[in-house]
């Protein structure tokens, strides 16, 4: 039987969409393709999304993760949304760096910070 | 207490779970750090989706055997896929150019920075690696840019 359990949930804030993942552990093939068929649900909801993914919960993610990551933010950018990362741990934050995504994703500590660096067009 | 063991599991991606949950309990039993913990963790997930995906080709039918031993000082973990093998050497190095932007191609970088050793045998459908206990940061990363 399917797993039932939530993966993200959704607030639907002034200036963004924020997305909390729920599950501490990202790794699994099946809970990356939900994940991504939640997101991309969320980001065709609107014509340009403001985003932020809240990884406050998430101790622990593989590379395919950083690959869903990747194929959602490619989708944002083609409707010209914003994305934005925050709350991610230190251990997790050194898979970014390592992989230099640091370099291709807003990565901010935390969710106020993220929502003040988006630039006021939804 | 050092533990050596020998495990044979389904090609299917899930099957990883249960080796770390055997493996899990000997690094605590033997004091590696969070740390440690965290980052042979998630070296043994990108090896066995390596093995799993472009080793065995997704087909659950083949079988990944993995090879282990924690010590007081340092873990070794051997995996052997059933597939053709490969190249280390011709993976492009997803840092850099185009490569930055495509989803796939980070897990033998991921391997390479929070491991010590890693090695693949000449056919390169089996590798080795290695954590010494108390490596508190990754390498910088690889070689080549």
């Amino acid at each position: 039987m399917a797993s039932l359990k939530p993966r993200v949930s959704v607030e639907y804030g002034e200036k963004a969409t924020i997305v909390t993942f729920t599950d501490e552990k990202i790794l699994e093939e099946r809970d990356i393709v939900e994940l991504q068929q939640s997101l991309v649900g969320i980001i065709e909801q609107s014509e340009k999304i403001n985003l932020i993914l809240d990884f406050a919960n998430v101790k622990f993610l593989s590379s395919a993760v950083l690959g869903l990551l990747i194929r959602v933010s490619k989708k944002i950018y083609e409707q010209d949304g914003q994305l934005r990362l925050c709350n991610i741990s230190p251990r997790i934050y050194e898979i970014f760096k390592i992989t230099r995504l640091t370099e291709i994703f807003d990565i901010l500590p935390d969710r106020a910070e993220a929502a003040a660096s988006l630039t006021k067009e939804p | 207490m050092p533990i050596s063991r020998s495990v044979v599991v389904a090609s299917t991606p899930s099957a990883v779970v249960d080796v770390f949950n055997e493996i899990q309990p000997g690094l605590q039993a033997n004091n590696y750090s969070e740390e440690d913990i965290f980052a042979i963790h998630l070296s043994l997930e990108e090896a066995f989706t390596n093995a799993v995906k472009h080793g065995n080709k997704m087909e659950p039918s083949k079988a990944i055997k993995v090879d282990y031993s924690i010590e007081p000082d340092k873990v070794e973990i051997c995996m052997t896929d059933e597939g053709e093998g490969f190249d280390p050497e011709v993976i492009p190095d997803p840092r850099y150019g185009d490569n930055l932007y495509k989803p796939a191609g980070r897990g033998m970088l991921l391997m390479r920075s929070f491991m010590d050793v890693l090695e693949y045998s000449k056919k390169g459908n089996s590798l080795r690696m290695i954590r010494y206990k108390e490596k508190r940061n990754p390498k910088s990363a690889g070689k080549s840019r």
